[in-house]
């Protein structure tokens, strides 16, 4: 639909073998920094690019000039609208090839996006070697354009008022193509008389400039088809035989033949979960033909007055303009009909090449509804249906429309899931993001441990997947089949999903969680408390910080602590010292060792660290430093509860190491963490530059030896730090009692890294 | 500068993402870097901020929302680079999914310093890269 006079034309002016420069993308994404970052790169890649950051506004520049542009990449995560259905939308509307963009890597994201229809699935962050084939995608679609103008120039195509019969896979596209083309205009004109009698109608004036004349499957048309199939019998029903059977005029064999493969397609994707649906089918049973009532119907509930008869007058269907429930219906089918069977997802995307799967299942979707299907149709969709209103009505008029068939007991069943399918699709986008979202563990590359569990994970969600899906024909309410799947996905999320990663990540949460609400204000105050107590950091920048894993963080967290102490004299290191009594008894052997080894931080830290580490009985200490801080959040020794704070940090990361889940970035964290410290401390202790200088230059050193692994850590060489310049340093600190600056200043550091060379 | 680079990326701190960024920057786009990476930090403490009160809701925190932020975060985060950042947010959407608030908090912490961390880190690097620039064009008079 964009340039199909000029097959192979970059865009509105440019010259054709300048192509693929000049390219127009839209791109549309609601992260800012992504869209600055997409809109550099793609003009790099010399496109000309348009950008921004609400899908609506998206839509309303496509609508208004169809032909703007060459290529849509949208983010699939947007507040005004979803990306799935920004996809469909532009997809059935414009024809254009979308790209989807997200951060989110989850395989069953990218199947749904594909299977909705996009041309491509980029991870965030792009890169610009992959906007630079991105071009490739208009190419292809206009080829197969291309294509169907070629074959629309055969004999026997009749010409509408520009239609075009179409090629087989081109066709798809053509199909596809048309079929948007007339969805818009229903869109457009509420009821289009024409198209029912004239479904090969090209009715898109912008595509009117389109040498390639379309047959465009209105539902009347399909529904000829479909009967004209179920008629012959669906291994039987053969193209030529069925356009006789139609007889509809300006309907080419090639129409037909390329139109049963996508209905064939569509079946066989449906079954499957038709077997599911067997069982709600006989459930069902007969109702009554309420289904006219699903005009207003904006809820589920409604529904099940509908499953009984299925026998929709089709006064009801006439009432309700049949494209444009097709055309939107397409919009949440694809959404519904990927996320629901798993397998029929793959199916989808398999079937679909080029043409986009939904419109499939919207052509299809009314034909294969039967009597007494109908009910368990209707019951199977969900009552978070994205759908409007008249949406719903449509599908169940397209539902009723069709209730007369009963040859096919599979298809109604399926047709029924499909329309579920619609409609669950928009319910089940959060669905499968919650589905998906156990999944995603996989993506993690700090659970590494986890990984095989992740799989076994992954798989148990799997099957679930086609649990809500199987709604199709639920007599129960969909939406709870939803929420218990939801519920069921949440919960088997730990049960399988997440076994050793959980339980080590949730533990040390949940214990830390005891005091939590304090040590969240406490510890996001750390920078701050940090900034009151010079003397923290000093001393922490005192006691090298690189200690090997968990312990590191403790050291850095006991620096502190030590500091605090430190920073008073011997009398309340004894308080400190009590602190640890107050502490888990396991702790409170480290503790004496510090009060003994006040001097000599670094040595004995790490013993203390061993020995803490060692002792700690991972959560039985969290939960009590956590509970400590918790009172202790009002105490008035602030330092302590600083340093109790860290050291439930610490002991935090203690729980995460001891779990055997090393997480990286914790390590680095720590590291980091004493290096941000070392940074605090040059800034408050100005005048200790060049003491905090040898101290931190040595650190410095450490933490380039160090790569970030859990065995870096162990690289590290105890340091023993110099007395002199730690009594030094107390002396001073205690004379000079400096306001540590807040953490916005922290990037004032006039120490800076850089000046270590 | 190259030197607190090295350390940045050394630390995982930040990955080749970044570098993409400065091949990007040109005479074209001469702030490129410092731009993008300032709407990052301008949408980021929106993000944390919400995150924020999105958790501290005791009861029942909406996950969904904080995995919404968290998505936008971590694409943002990625998009510049930001490697430890974005870890963390893995292990925080972990957590969000398994409705662990206790994990959240704990991850949104860990997140609030790694993200002060890196902010203050490419402050620095920015104000070495802006002082270079000055003390390059003090030179321009001298050697014509």
């Amino acid at each position: 639909m964009t340039v199909e006079e000029r097959p192979v034309n970059a865009g509105n002016d440019e010259p054709k073998d300048r192509f693929p420069v000049g390219m127009r993308v839209l791109a549309v994404d609601d992260d800012p920094t992504c869209l600055r970052l997409l809109d550099t790169l793609l003009r790099r890649c010399q496109y000309h690019v348009t950008t921004t950051s609400q899908a609506i506004t998206a839509l309303k520049m496509l609508r208004e000039n169809k032909n703007r542009f060459d290529l849509v990449i949208s983010d699939v995560h947007m507040p005004d609208m979803d990306g799935f259905k920004l996809l469909e939308l532009v997809g059935l509307e414009m024809d254009l090839p979308v790209i989807m963009l997200s951060a989110n890597s989850d395989t069953k994201v990218v199947m749904k996006g594909i299977a909705h229809g996009a041309v491509d699935y980029l991870l965030k962050p792009v890169r610009i070697e992959e906007l630079k084939n991105i071009w490739q995608h208009v190419l292809r679609r206009r080829k197969f354009d291309s294509k169907d103008q070629n074959n629309s120039n055969h004999p026997e195509k009749p010409q509408g008022s520009g239609e075009s019969g179409q090629g087989n896979l081109a066709g798809g596209n053509a199909d596809k193509n048309a079929k948007q083309n007339r969805k818009r205009k229903d869109q457009d004109e509420d009821e289009d008389e024409d198209c029912e009698d004239n479904g090969l109608e090209n009715e898109d004036p912008d595509t009117a400039t389109q040498k390639k004349p379309r047959v465009v499957w209105s539902v009347e048309l399909h529904r000829k088809f479909v009967a004209a199939v179920n008629q012959l019998g669906i291994d039987k029903a053969v193209p030529k035989r069925i356009l006789d059977l139609m007889n509809v005029e300006r309907l080419t064999r090639e129409n037909v033949a390329s139109h049963l493969q996508k209905y064939r397609l569509y079946l066989k994707r449906i079954s499957c979960v038709a077997s599911q649906q067997a069982n709600m089918v006989a459930a069902l049973g007969g109702k009554d033909p309420s289904y006219l009532q699903m005009a207003s119907l904006d809820g589920f509930g409604d529904f099940h007055a509908l499953n009984g008869s299925g026998q929709l007058p089709n006064a009801a269907l006439t009432s309700l303009p049949p494209a444009g429930m097709l055309g939107r219906l397409n919009t949440p089918a694809g959404l519904g009909i990927r996320g629901l069977a798993p397998s029929g997802m793959i199916q989808l995307g398999r079937a679909q090449n080029s043409s986009n799967p939904i419109n499939d299942l919207g052509k299809l979707r009314p034909v294969v509804l039967s009597g007494n299907r109908n009910g368990n149709l209707l019951q199977g969709m969900p009552t978070s249906l994205e759908l409007d209103q008249l949406q719903q009505s449509k599908c169940i008029s397209r539902i009723g429309e069709f209730s007369g068939r009963n040859e096919q007991t599979v298809f109604p069943v399926a047709g029924g899931f499909s329309e579920t399918a619609v409609t669950i699709g928009s319910s089940n986008n959060s669905f499968l993001t919650v589905a998906n979202n156990p999944l995603m563990l996989q993506g993690h590359p700090q659970l590494t441990q986890s990984r095989g569990l992740r799989n076994p994970s992954s798989v148990n969600i799997a099957p679930r997947n086609p649990e809500p899906f199987d709604i199709g024909g639920g007599v129960s309410s969909h939406v709870s089949d939803q929420n218990r799947c939801n519920d069921n996905w949440q919960s088997a999320v730990p049960l399988t999903g997440f076994p050793s990663n959980s339980i080590p990540l949730g533990t040390p949460f949940n214990h830390a969680d005891l005091g939590h609400s304090n040590l969240t204000d406490t510890i996001s105050q750390m920078g701050s408390h940090i900034g009151n107590n010079p003397l923290d950091i000093c001393s922490t920048s005192i006691v090298p910080a690189p200690l090997q894993d968990s312990r590191s963080d403790m050291q850095c967290q006991a620096n502190i602590l030590i500091g605090n102490n430190v920073q008073h004299d011997s009398s309340k290191f004894s308080n400190f010292g009590g602190l640890g009594n107050n502490l888990d008894q396991s702790l409170n052997g480290p503790k004496q060792r510090w009060e003994d080894h006040r001097q000599d931080y670094s040595t004995n830290s790490n013993l203390l660290f061993s020995s803490i580490n060692s002792s700690l009985p991972t959560h039985g200490v969290v939960s009590q430093l956590t509970q400590r801080l918790g009172q202790n959040t009002v105490v008035s020794n602030q330092n302590v509860d600083t340093s109790l704070l860290s050291q439930s940090n610490s002991g935090a990361y203690l729980l995460q190491h001891n779990m055997d889940t090393p997480i990286r970035l914790k390590e680095e964290y720590s590291l980091e963490q004493t290096q941000a410290q070392n940074g605090f401390i040059s800034n408050s202790c100005g005048s200790l530059e060049d003491l905090m200088a040898a101290m931190i230059k040595q650190e410095q050193q450490e933490a380039k030896l160090m790569d970030g692994g859990d065995i870096g850590y162990e690289v590290y060489p105890l340091r023993t730090f110099p007395n002199g310049i730690y009594s030094a340093l107390l002396s001073f600190l205690a004379m000079y009692p400096v306001l540590f600056p807040t953490i916005e200043h922290w990037h004032e550091n006039p120490f800076k890294p850089s000046e270590i060379r | 500068m190259n030197c607190l680079l090295s350390l940045l990326f050394h630390q995982g701190v930040l990955d080749e993402q970044f570098l993409q960024l400065q091949q990007l920057q040109d005479e074209t786009s001469p702030n490129f870097v410092s731009e993008v990476v300032n709407i990052y930090f301008h949408e980021s403490e929106k993000h944390l901020k919400k995150l924020r009160g999105l958790l501290s809701d005791r009861e029942f925190p909406d996950y969904k929302k904080v995995g919404i932020h968290l998505n936008q975060f971590m694409g943002s985060s990625s998009s510049i680079g930001a490697k430890r950042v974005r870890n963390v947010c893995l292990a925080f959407r972990a957590a969000s999914e398994q409705n662990n608030r206790a994990g959240c908090l704990r991850a949104l912490e860990f997140l609030e310093h790694e993200y002060c961390y890196l902010k203050n880190r490419l402050h620095e690097l920015f104000q070495i890269e802006q002082h270079r620039v000055m003390a390059a064009g003090v030179w321009y008079p001298m050697q014509d």
